[in-house]
């Protein structure tokens, strides 16, 4: 398998944190790719959208959701039955873990686009989907039905986020003004999307090796379930995906959502929602260790198994 | 004339209720400006939204920043990364803080 060269910018931004090289991208440009990329995925969605019966997408949106509120579940179960961590942690990692990244996805999407797999781009809206409900699970099974800074706060925080408003921002731009009203930004959001991804990728990498040093402070329980929780985040992202009866290149996307954890979105909703819960874990584990190993394993692998097993009459 | 200045190191995702508690207690004004250092919550290094500081300065009447520092205390100390301190600083409007 032919190795993405936006990989090598993971790992050369990577190897340039370990070694604690001079380097650092302002934080602006950090805030600019991030907008970039969610408003490319979200206008390439819009665009797909504009082509297709979206209403039939309604269950199909209900099915994702539903995912997500299983993967937090699941997540809380497993980190429970340990017995390791009190309720707020387990908690906030949960609402993590059933939340997702933006970024692996697109590493996903840029994956599919390099071996010539096609894939429903409409699944941007998936991500949307995604991101809201295990965090609110997270917070209910901390605080049960009334968080401490109230519900508008809370809702404020889920809903008003980057992720959640330039997703569906792009998405609606891109469903109103079609594939014709977009050509002329293609230069920007499209074409150019390898580019800002690699640039983003190189960024996470620096972040996930500033990150990695509290990796042994956390202790081997966390990399552990870092490790194990994505295999089964993107078993049951597969199996939704299959339910839905959606095409390969579509299982396999679901499958990194399932597998992915948010790092963005999550940790902010949950610092004020549950500020007694560790952020330093779900941090680590999300970032130091579960977005470097679906970006360098995950992906390759759950397209990989897909490919083998995924029943070729899916979409 | 003498006035108080508060100066608070917090994490940036308060900022909004920050704003809030500084003029629901009465100060005319405030500052924030991005910090980055490093402390007993580890390095805050500002690489990362979650992991940027803020530094919000007011000034104001002794009794409001007694205020704030109260309501501070009660709400962040125990759960968030905060530094808060106090200085007399000379001021030449008054009226305006």
């Amino acid at each position: 398998m032919q190795l993405d060269p936006v990989i090598l910018f993971f790992l050369l931004g990577f190897g340039a944190g370990l070694l604690k090289a001079e380097m650092r991208l302002p934080s602006a440009v950090y805030e600019l790719l991030t907008v970039v990329l969610l408003l490319s995925i979200g206008l390439k969605g819009g665009m797909e959208l504009a082509e297709t019966d979206w209403v039939r997408l309604l269950p199909q949106l209900g099915g994702v959701a539903l995912m997500g509120v299983v993967l937090g579940l699941l997540a809380f179960a497993l980190l429970r039955l340990s017995r390791k961590l009190p309720r707020s942690d387990a908690a906030a990692i949960a609402a993590h873990y059933g939340s997702v990244s933006v970024g692996t996805y697109a590493v996903a999407v840029a994956f599919l686009d390099t071996v010539g797999v096609p894939y429903e781009a409409y699944s941007a809206a998936f991500v949307v989907v995604l991101e809201v409900p295990a965090i609110l699970l997270g917070i209910i099974l901390v605080r049960g039905l009334r968080p401490d800074n109230g519900w508008n706060e809370v809702m404020r925080e889920v809903f008003l986020g980057k992720g959640v408003v330039l997703l569906l921002g792009g998405l609606l731009i891109g469903l109103i003004v079609g594939a014709e009203g977009v050509e002329p930004l293609e230069p920007l959001f499209i074409d150019a999307f390898k580019g800002f991804l690699a640039l983003f990728l190189l960024e996470m990498g620096l972040v996930a090796a500033s990150q990695s040093g509290t990796i042994r402070r956390h202790g081997i329980f966390l990399l552990g379930f870092a490790l194990v929780f994505p295999l089964l985040g993107a078993i049951v992202g597969g199996l939704t995906a299959w339910l839905l009866s959606m095409s390969l290149g579509g299982a396999v996307l679901l499958a990194t959502l399932g597998a992915s954890a948010s790092y963005i979105a999550a940790p902010a909703a949950m610092r004020l929602s549950v500020p007694e819960a560790n952020p330093g874990l779900s941090l680590t584990a999300a970032l130091a260790i579960t977005f470097p190993f679906n970006v360098l394993v995950g992906v390759p692998l759950y397209y990989g198994v897909l490919n083998a097993l995924y029943p070729a009459t899916g979409g | 004339m003498k006035r108080k200045l508060l100066t608070v190191i917090t994490e940036q995702a308060l900022e909004r209720q920050l704003v809030q508690c500084i003029k629901a207690a009465g100060a005319h004004g405030y500052t924030i400006t991005e910090a980055r250092g490093e402390g007993e919550r580890g390095v805050r290094n500002a690489d990362f939204d979650q992991g940027a500081n803020i530094r919000v300065e007011v000034i104001c009447e002794a009794s409001v920043a007694q205020q704030i520092s109260r309501e501070l205390h009660r709400r962040y100390f125990r759960d968030f990364a905060m530094v808060l301190y106090l200085s007399d600083v000379e001021v030449l409007r008054p009226e305006k803080f």
